[in-house]
Parts: structure tokens; sequence; C-alpha cells
């Protein structure tokens, strides 16, 4: 069996700062991974509803604006409604460090990774929590 | 009837995106519910959509489902991108540009990579067609990887083919080659706004009319559309060009219609077959060395590549004579 892991790259909100997005996207099919990009301005609502469709491992949220707090919430929330919580939850962006910690308390997402965190370090966390080598 | 059954049949996204994931995974247990799946296929009317990177194929799709969803059809989206060969990852993003409709219960889309398969699909297109089919899809579209000349598969899963060009391909029309060409039910020139328009009509027009066996076919009409996908303008005019295909193909003499069924059906089975079988096979050789033992004589200039070869498989041949 040829098992892949799947993570969807968002982009919520407003924010339309893409860069660090499409590198990590490009990073993570280097690692044998497929990556759904749904491109900017995307919805809670959107960002869940293709993350099921998808059959994605990972959702990956990619926020700038500041907005974090609101987003990280809402999504987590429909994914608990829609009963996928085996859906992992990730994200990075600027995120202040007593936030990030909120985050993760509060049960929203299972790591946030800083700028400048290295893109190795990212996939290799993924593989890990997914468990899955992914054969090329 | 298992529970998955009933979820996928009463359209359970989670249950439908499950079942795609262990069909693309080549999970064997996903194989058998498949089988059960198939008595409740048949209905959904599939629309392939194929043509050269950047012509605007996923742009296209998102004014088709528009317009579907407008007539309270629902749809199923299967678009594929390419496995990159060298780190077996892949980024899907046709989606971008269909994401409107990624809150409508009426959608459902899905990304998959073509994980080596060639020909523009994948293995496992079938399959997904199959499930998003009992799911109560009335329209599936196939969205192919784009690479150009070598995308005939879609023809072999969709009712009907679309093939997308854009104006000043310059000498890239003329090359599309027989197999592209053979195979487009409607052909649409997309980015019509652009220079060099009308000589592309007339070139794709000069070979499509040279296609007379197809032409008998088809009832007679293989239509050129202009369109600007992103403005919108072209579409009414695609969608009936579809509407009058589908009305076409169900009034069709029954023969001809069971001929075409019988096509498809028998591709799809030497399909599966060859798989199972080879797969089978050749998974024996991998494990017992021999392979690799081979791999590093070829290297080691004791033995050539066709050598090799036949040193592996007349050994397995032989037990079937």
């Amino acid at each position: 069996m040829a098992r892949k892991i799947r993570i969807l790259i968002a982009k919520p909100g407003l924010d339309g700062h893409d860069r660090g997005a499409q590198l990590l996207a490009r990073s993570l099919r280097d690692a044998g991974m497929e990556v759904i990009y749904t491109g900017l301005h995307q919805v809670p609502e959107q960002i869940v509803k293709t993350a099921i469709q998808e059959g994605v491992d990972v959702i990956g949220l990619s926020i700038l604006s500041g907005n974090h707090m609101n987003i990280f919430q809402a999504v987590a929330t429909l994914i608990e409604e829609r009963n996928v919580k085996d859906i992992i939850i990730i994200g990075g962006g600027i995120i202040p460090p007593e936030d990030v910690i909120a985050i993760k308390e509060r049960g929203w997402a299972q790591e946030l990774f800083a700028p400048g965190t290295d893109i190795e370090e990212i996939i290799n966390w993924i593989k890990d929590k997914t468990q899955i080598v992914g054969r090329p | 009837m298992p529970d998955v059954l009933k979820r996928i049949v009463a359209g359970n996204e989670i249950a439908v995106s499950r079942l795609i994931k262990d069909i693309d995974d080549g999970n064997p247990e996903a194989t058998e519910i498949l089988q059960q799946l198939y008595p409740y296929t048949g209905n959904a009317f599939v629309i392939g959509v194929t043509g050269s990177p950047g012509v605007g194929k996923s742009t296209i799709v998102n004014q088709m489902i528009k317009y579907l969803r407008k007539k309270q059809k629902s749809v199923g989206v299967l678009a594929v991108d390419p496995t990159s060969s060298f780190s077996g990852g892949a980024v899907l993003g046709d989606r971008v540009r269909m994401q409107k409709h990624a809150t409508d219960n009426g959608v459902y889309i899905r990304s998959m990579a073509t994980r080596g398969c060639i020909g523009g699909l994948t293995q496992s297109i079938s399959g997904a067609i199959d499930i998003l089919d009992a799911m109560g899809k009335d329209f599936i579209i196939l969205e192919t990887v784009g690479v150009g000349q070598d995308e005939v598969e879609v023809a072999r899963c969709a009712h009907i083919t679309i093939v997308v060009v854009i104006p000043g391909m310059g000498d890239g029309i003329q090359t599309i080659k027989a197999g592209i060409l053979e195979i487009g039910d409607i052909f649409l020139i997309n980015k019509a706004e652009r220079e060099g328009v009308e000589k592309a009509f007339c070139d794709l027009k000069m070979m499509i009319d040279l296609d007379q066996r197809r032409i008998k076919m088809v009832n007679g009409t293989i239509p050129i559309i202009k369109m600007e996908a992103i403005h919108g303008k072209g579409v009414n005019e695609l969608m009936a060009s579809i509407e009058n295909h589908q009305n076409f193909t169900k009034n069709c003499n029954m023969d001809a219609r069971i001929k075409l069924r019988k096509e498809r059906v028998q591709y799809k089975l030497t399909e599966l077959v060859k798989k199972r079988i080879v797969d089978y096979i050749f998974k024996q050789l991998t494990e017992s060395n021999e392979f690799d033992k081979a791999i590093n004589s070829v290297m080691e200039g004791k033995i050539d590549l066709y050598s090799a070869c036949d040193k592996l498989a007349f050994p397995i041949l032989n037990q079937f004579k």
C-alpha cells in the first residue's frame, strides 16, 4: 500500500502574504507529500469542508494578519462539530508567543511553527505525527 | 447493507472521502466495498476536460459547476495534477479556481495526484468516479493533468471529452498529435480574446474535418467553441453542446450504446486484471532478491539489460507453459 501524507495549506481571512505558504507547499511536495493549496481568502467553513473532501491528514493555517485567535478557534470548533478530530491542525505566521501557548492549551492546534523554523523540522514533525513514511 | 455503503449512498462526505483515499492508496479492503457499490452506479454523466497546462481547464470547470448548480444539478469534480517523479509528492492546486463552491453542499471536489500513472489520470480514477456516482452526483467532471498530447485515458472514463486549446499556440495546434484530436467531442478555444483565435479555429476545423470516421460516429458535428472562461463567455454554448451530446447518446441506437459500454468495461477489466496479476508476480521477484541481484549485475557490466530481463522473466513464464 502506497500511503501518502495529504496536507491542506490554507490562507484564511484577508491576509494576502502567501510566499511562506507557497514555499512550504513546495517543500512538503519535495518531501513526498500531497499538498492541497486552496489559495487566499478562505473562511473557516471552506477550510474544513475542503479538508474533509480532500481526505487530508493535516490542516496547516498560515496567518500573518493578527486574527489568529478567532480563526484557530473557528476552525477547531468546526472540526469538532463535523466529528473529524483525527485531522491534525498546525499553523504558522505572525503569532505572539503567549498566543501560541493559548492556542495549544485550548487544543485549537497541535503545534505552531514560528517564522524561521527549519522546514526539515516541520516535515519531520508531520511525518512523525501522521506515522506515514510516504514512499515515492 | 454495510454501514459505509449506506453512508456513501446517503451522500456522507466523510465516508466518501475515506473510501476514495483507500482506493487511491491501494487498500485491498476498499475494492471489496467498491464491488458492493457497483449497483448504485450508472446514473452520473461524466465529462472529461483535457488540454495543455495553462489553457484554463480549472477556470472552465469552475464555470461549468456554476452553470450546473444554477440548474439544481449536483456535481462531483476530480481534478488531477502530476506527481513529481523525483519526490513522489505533488502540489494540487486546481481547486484554487473552484473554491467559491467549497461550501456548497451540492458540490464535491477532490484533488488527486497521478502517482506515477501515465495518460493523464490516476490508477484510482474509475473507482473514484464510481464512488461519486453512487453518492448521487448528477454530473462528474474529470480534469486531467494537461500534458497535452497523450491524454487519451480520459476518453475511456468519460461520456464526453472536451479538449481545450488557446490561440497563439503557433505550430502547437498543428502539432497536436492524433491522440488528443481523436478523442475530443467538443473543442474549446479558450482565452479567445487573444490574437490568433481565428487561425486557431481554422486550423482545428481543418484537422477535425479530415477525420471523417469520427464525424460519422458523433452525429455529424464536433463543435469548436470560442470561450473566455474567466469572463464566462461561451459557457452557455458549451453547456448546450454537452446537453446535445447527452441527448444524442441517450437516443442513440441501443447497439451503439451497448458497444460503447462494452468497450469501457473491457478496458477497465483489462487494466484491473493486468494490475492484479503483474503486482503479484512482480512482488515475488522483488521479495526474492533476484531483482536486486540483476540490477547489480547490470551495473557491474556482467550482463546487459535485455539478458537480465530474460533471466528474470523466463522462470516465471515457464511456470505457465
